[in-house]
């Protein structure tokens, strides 16, 4: 236990920022940074990819669908040594391990949001969407107004879902050499040589809390949206 | 006020409304009615263009209503459509489903649209239960809320698609109350029901429908007593058996 403690003690910091002031900025919150902005970067991009995906019109719908199909299909982890191994190579340009990262991650995420956003519209009984119209109000309006609120409280728990696997994503930055907390943890496992078990562990733990105190959070989100919804009298 | 004229429409193969040509006036109460898959409801969907028609026009006060580039938010802005699932916005209180377009469509500032939305709420008696939402109300009491959301678009017709095949047996009437009270006031109403006593009581005409096809018009005395078309004294004889 003493040495556990003391594990914590030594590297702790280490751990929250990695060698940050005196090298990037790296650890815990780096990989909470990255999942926020990613997130931030990717619902209004999931937003619209999701809207253009049930567009009446096919010119608009179809590419979206390919993109979909194609982004699914295919492991992250590939694309994130792809992106960050032969783009440059490539392009000639080289972009950080950080910007990389969340590049990919925006990427996957609004794909997979555009989904969960489509599959909501899709589950609204078309007489939401009807009724709405035969009042004057535009497909823009009625989607904003009346389909949308709707579908996307229904959606939230697929959202959270999203959100979590998003945090979790992070740690494949360890591939590219990306600073996050996973890469931290081993660094300090190489350090201290002996008690992986302890340090893996906390790892182990940090993801927990991060993850779990989201789904809380959400749960309490869609309890108010419930209340509110069948609220007698 | 409402022309048709030649409507004709299609589902791929199956010829869903043939040959409509008809006028219903202002002030006028119309009842359609025939036995279900007649296209009756077909027919008052594509009076606001919720189904669009492949041949023929349909004129609402003059203006073609499926014309290439014809407004058609403005056009059904002034054509309140009442569903037979009523279909209120569950996330919204029963205020905010009547106010909802009024605002957005700039008809009116929030507090008049207010005003407005709660003496239509008082007249289809569900005042007291403008801050509730839709999931906490009856059905009967969710069609009336939706009259009241369509009236307060303050439009000059009002089309009824089967309102009240929905409803448990004793709720029909508390709706049948408040279309009654619209027809006494004077407004243009089409209503596809299969509410017979409403039909002798209010409408001025009726018109009877089999297989896409108009095939009786005629004032609810003559229906009644003497229906013309074979169909027609079919489906009347059919109803007196249930």
């Amino acid at each position: 236990m003493n040495a556990f403690l003391e594990l914590i003690d030594t590297y702790w910091l280490y751990f929250l920022v990695g060698q940050y002031p005196d090298g990037p900025l790296g650890g815990l919150v780096l990989t909470v940074l990255l999942s926020g902005a990613a997130l931030v970067l990717a619902m209004p991009l999931g937003l619209m990819l999701g809207i253009a995906r049930v567009s009446p019109y096919r010119a608009v719908s179809l590419p979206v669908a390919g993109v979909v199909q194609v982004v699914r299909a295919v492991p992250l982890l590939l694309v994130l040594f792809w992106a960050y191994f032969f783009l440059p190579a490539v392009t000639g340009v080289k972009t950080s391990q950080a910007a990389t990262m969340l590049i990919v991650l925006v990427v996957f995420d609004s794909v997979y949001l555009a989904e969960i956003v489509a599959a909501g519209i899709r589950a609204l009984p078309p007489g939401q969407l009807e009724s709405a119209r035969s009042l004057g109000l535009s497909y823009g309006q009625a989607l904003r107004h009346v389909v949308l609120p709707q579908s996307l409280a229904n959606g939230l728990p697929s959202i959270v879902n999203q959100l979590v696997s998003t945090i979790k994503a992070t740690s494949l930055g360890y591939i590219i050499g990306l600073s996050e907390v996973s890469f931290i943890a081993s660094q300090i496992n190489t350090l201290v040589f002996t008690q992986s078990v302890q340090v893996y562990l906390i790892l182990a733990l940090t993801y927990f809390m991060l993850c779990f105190g989201l789904s809380r959070l959400a749960f309490l989100l869609e309890r108010r949206l419930q209340r509110r919804a069948v609220q007698p009298n | 006020m409402i022309v048709l004229d030649k409507v004709n429409k299609w589902y791929g193969d199956y010829h869903a409304l043939v040959d409509i040509t008809e006028r219903v006036e202002k002030n006028e109460v119309l009842v359609v009615c025939g036995p279900s898959g007649s296209g009756k409801s077909t027919l008052i969907r594509t009076l606001n263009r919720l189904e669009e028609i492949q041949g023929g026009s349909i004129a609402i006060d003059g203006r073609d209503i499926h014309a290439k580039g014809a407004d058609v938010n403005a056009l059904r802005a002034g054509i309140g459509f009442v569903f037979q699932h009523f279909n209120l916005f569950p996330h919204l209180t029963v205020l905010e489903n009547c106010t909802l377009a009024p605002v957005r469509l700039k008809r009116a500032s929030k507090a008049e649209a207010r005003d407005y939305a709660l003496q239509l709420l008082e007249r289809v008696g569900l005042a007291h239960k403008q801050d509730a939402y839709p999931n906490a109300l009856s059905g009967g009491q969710q069609q009336r809320v939706a009259i009241a959301r369509a009236l307060a678009m303050r439009p000059p017709i009002m089309l009824f698609d089967e309102p009240t095949s929905a409803l448990d047996p004793e709720m029909v009437g508390e709706v049948l109350q408040v279309m009654r009270t619209l027809a006494h006031e004077g407004m243009t109403m089409v209503c596809v029901t299969h509410e017979m006593g409403f039909a002798r009581d209010v409408a001025d005409r009726i018109w009877f429908m089999a297989e896409g096809k108009l095939l009786e018009k005629a004032t609810p005395q003559a229906f009644f007593a003497n229906p013309q078309h074979p169909r027609a004294q079919q489906f009347l004889a059919d109803r007196k058996r249930d």
